[in-house]
């Protein structure tokens, strides 16, 4: 009796040590990234940075207005218009200093092109410019902008993306810009969320990526159909197509997309990096597509573009890609990639991707695997803009991810009729008359930016509360620049229908760094697409010269590198994307380097002006 | 020699789960990983291996607890392991903890999948959404469906529930503005494919007479209307949770009782000689 009794009570116990793991886990989760408290200098001694909030001090009070689009989609306007709040890095005038270029959207609202005067002040000189006044019916709203040297001028053009047409203009020595869209050849129309520059055939010239979201046959300020919502909350197949312009080098650019193979898929494209992520010399294409999968472009010699989502590793498991960004995270010369998707508790839990290159991963196809959970940056929220970000100088690449779709009326929650409605058979999803109206309910909203450390051994640990980033707007586009010259990575956060935010990064003094401006003459000017190797303490550490990643965003063009306490560089090594390979020995280090691409394959020594 | 070959009844359930599985995620990609599906799988036989031992010293057969893995396989969703592993396990430890005159009252997945809701939501949600795009897809799988459970006599639950759950629709659009489409959509999804289908008709946990399953598929699209009304997203979870333990106690004692009132009655019966 007593032994069936105690083989009861044994169960019993099991089934609640069952019950109590999530709980178990929970608490040592808390208990390992228990939140440091303290001041500035408290903080900067022990995570080697702080972000002071310095919008308001520095005057800057741009805040974006979204979209307002075809009154058939008022009733979800806010899920609609949820995007276009975008931040671009250029030294549009080249005097070494990074001004930015925020976007907005709603009809009338204007852009904004922010000078850095080198004082620590910024002028909004957009208007001067003749950039501001682009969100124009007829036209479209805002969604992004890259910056790129098209024309090999010497000057930064401006490439600006639409829910409508797109537009070039033309950099006038930094005096002005010149409306060139017309002559270019580029789309009448386009829902594009994303854009970047590279030279895809390395000829020398800037061509450009452009990704679709939804159809390009929607207009969604006169809409004639309101069956344009994805097809399938998964394995969508109604979005707006991928393309690529070729840029001829007499200022006109020609659609290349059905030739090089990116007008197979429909996909739903939200961003797109791109990179040399094969080492082929050819610079690949990544996209983070929503209502999909993963997706990587294989350049094959600038003639084609293949799609290797599923050899990779990457193509298998849809979810709701919205950013991508490209580093290397372990400082061994291999690129990972870094995707941020959905997660809600207990109604959508996919997770951000971490792939991480397996140790198979050579030759034309590379080999992921997806390490977010392993290295702990899997759990984010409803996330937009994920940025690779060495936030402390310390030579590892933390990340920096924006978080939350809209925020609405507090206490209330759009959730519920969003899943029944995605949940539903395409007849019922594709169509905007079946979802539930929104009543200014809020939808993922109010949640917190995520700032990720890198401890560079394999694991990241989360400090937003501790070190001054934990914004909780509606965050979309993130992008760096040392706006203050002082070798440090500021962050502008670009958020939805809300404030630009500017955060100062104070880094510990002792934390050395490095950094490189390259100027391309065989390549493209921008010198976009060039790798680079930095040899030191032992480490290798990859980076690469971008024309826009993230979530509708660009970086500062300069390539910068955290050293920590490390105060020599071996050597650095610039692989140009015309095919010259470059070798600076022991550069100086706690400087910016300004190089120019040699006309052959070369070795300096220390410092390059 | 084909003739020799035979398939054991108790494994035509498990290869049936099995079939339906790999015929999904090859077509559609339902499962969210195969280690993940695996780590559920075999966290429920695991768990009733050891469970079963325990308790009656004696090894399982453990086709009930492969078809319960294969659940919790498909219905967690979830970027980690983890939760895979344990809703399977807790549903399987349910059978042997909440048991009434030695038979467990809670369908396993169905427990398993709530508890997991309340105690690990912000690790993990349930497969809400929707395999394909393709309308015959979803017609076939039903068809399917409908077919082999009225092979096992169980095709008026599922009836009983979906026009009741169709009828509720339309009342709950008279409460939230909501139009009629927007309300069915979920029916038209994996998830109500796989409670209607499989959950509700679960044998062990369904009572015993005609009516009486009929009268509670209703009353769980009764519950589940509520539920729903007040916005829980995974509301027909919850009201096979509540109604479902609570029907089957009553049921259970109805039927003590009705034995009862019988052999009464035999006993009150004269004898003729």
């Amino acid at each position: 009796m007593n032994k069936e009794l105690y083989k009861k009570i044994l169960v019993v116990l099991i089934f609640i040590l069952l019950l109590f793991v999530p709980f178990g886990m929970k608490k040592y989760d808390e208990f390992v990234n228990a939140e440091f408290i303290g001041n500035m200098e408290e903080v900067i001694e022990r995570y080697g940075f702080f972000l002071e909030d310095v919008t308001e001090q520095l005057g800057i009070n741009f805040v974006h207005q979204r979209a307002t689009v075809d009154e058939k989609l008022h009733h979800i306007m806010p899920q609609i218009s949820s995007v276009g709040a975008s931040v671009s890095v250029v030294d549009f005038n080249n005097n070494g200093l990074q001004d930015f270029y925020l976007t907005n959207s709603e009809f009338g609202a204007k852009n904004a092109l922010y000078m850095n005067l080198g004082n620590g002040e910024f002028i909004d000189v957009a208007e001067e410019m003749g950039i501001a006044d682009l969100n124009i019916p007829g036209l479209g709203a805002s969604m992004g902008t890259i910056w790129g040297d098209y024309n090999n001028s010497g000057y930064e053009d401006l490439f600006l993306y639409r829910w409508g047409r797109p537009e070039l203009f033309r950099n006038d020595e930094g005096q002005g810009f010149t409306r060139v869209t017309e002559e270019s050849g580029l789309p009448v129309y386009f829902n594009a969320n994303t854009a970047v520059w590279l030279d895809y055939n390395n000829n020398g010239y800037l061509d450009l990526f452009i990704g679709g979201y939804y159809h390009e046959d929607v207009n969604l300020f006169e809409l004639t159909d309101t069956r344009m919502m994805p097809d399938n909350y998964e394995y969508a197949t109604n979005g707006g197509l991928n393309y690529l312009y070729e840029n001829q080098g007499d200022g006109t650019f020609i659609d290349v997309s059905e030739k090089v193979g990116l007008h197979d898929t429909r996909r739903w494209t939200l961003a797109a990096a791109v990179v040399d992520i094969n080492d082929s010399g050819y610079p690949d294409i990544i996209l983070a597509n929503d209502y999909g999968v993963d997706e990587i472009f294989i350049n094959q010699n600038g003639e084609r573009f293949y799609n290797t989502g599923q050899e990779a590793g990457l193509g298998f498991i849809p979810k709701s890609g919205m950013s991508v960004d490209v580093a290397d995270i372990m400082n061994q010369g291999r690129f990972s990639i870094y995707i941020t998707n959905i997660s809600e508790a207990g109604v959508l839990m996919q997770g951000n991707n971490l792939w991480v290159p397996t140790r198979r991963s050579s030759g034309e196809i590379p080999s992921f695997r997806n390490l977010a959970g392993n290295m702990g940056v899997e759990i984010g929220e409803w996330g937009y803009g994920g940025k690779f970000i060495d936030l402390n100088r310390n030579g590892n690449m933390d990340i920096y991810v924006a978080n939350g779709y809209v925020s609405a009326e507090p206490d209330t929650d759009y959730w519920y009729d969003y899943a029944r409605v995605v949940g539903g058979n395409r007849n019922i999803i594709i169509d905007a008359n079946n979802w539930p109206d929104m009543q200014n309910r809020t939808f993922s909203g109010y949640q917190t930016n995520k700032v990720w450390l890198n401890d560079g051994a394999g694991r990241f640990r989360e400090v937003a509360h501790s070190v001054g980033g934990a914004l909780n707007y509606d965050s979309r586009s993130v992008a760096y620049a040392d706006l203050f010259g002082t070798g440090s990575l500021d962050l502008i956060v670009a958020n939805q229908h809300q404030p630009v935010k500017i955060y100062r990064n104070h880094v510990k003094p002792e934390h050395n760094w490095i950094g490189f401006d390259l100027e391309g003459v065989s390549s493209n000017r921008s010198a976009i697409g060039a790798t680079m190797l930095l040899y030191w303490d032992e480490k290798i550490s990859k980076k690469y010269v971008s024309g826009g990643n993230g979530f509708s965003s660009q970086n500062m063009r300069p390539v910068h590198f955290g050293l920590g306490l490390t105060d020599a560089v071996e050597k650095v090594e610039i692989r140009w994307p015309s095919g010259i390979t470059q070798t600076i020995e022991g550069p100086e280090i706690n400087q910016y380097h300004r190089i120019k691409e040699p006309a052959d394959q070369t070795v300096h020594i220390g410092t390059i002006e | 020699m084909i003739d020799k070959f035979r398939i054991p009844p108790s494994y035509i359930g498990p290869l049936l789960i099995s079939a339906v599985v790999i015929a999904a995620h090859l077509s559609f990609g339902v499962l969210d990983g195969w280690e993940k599906f695996l780590a559920a799988l075999i966290a429920a036989m695991v768990t009733e291996l050891v469970l079963h031992k325990l308790v009656t010293g004696k090894w399982r057969n453990l086709s009930s607890a492969y078809i319960s893995g294969n659940s919790a396989g498909i219905l967690v969703r979830s970027p980690m392991i983890w939760p895979f592993a344990l809703t399977a396990a807790i549903s399987i430890a349910s059978k042997y903890v909440f048991r009434f005159r030695d038979t467990h009252i809670w369908n396993p997945t169905n427990f398993g999948i709530v508890v997991m809701l309340l105690i690990a939501s912000d690790s993990m949600a349930v497969l809400s959404i929707q395999w394909g795009s393709n309308m015959w897809a979803m017609l076939m799988i039903w068809i399917v469906g409908f077919f082999v459970i009225s092979k096992v006599k169980l095709f008026h639950v599922c009836a009983v529930y979906v026009l009741s759950f169709l009828a509720f629709a339309w009342v709950r659009t008279l409460f939230n503005d909501s139009i009629f489409l927007a309300e069915i959509a979920p029916l038209t999804g994996p998830m109500y494919q796989l409670f209607v289908l499989f959950m509700i008709t679960d044998p062990k946990t369904t009572v015993s007479t005609q009516n009486g399953r009929m009268f509670v598929a209703f009353l769980i699209a009764l519950v589940e209307m509520f539920f729903r009304l007040g916005e829980a997203v995974y509301a027909p979870f919850y009201a096979l949770f509540i109604v479902g333990p609570i029907a089957l106690i009553i049921d259970i004692l109805w039927q003590e009782r009705k034995e009862k009132l019988a052999a009464k009655d035999e006993l009150a019966t004269p004898v003729k000689i």
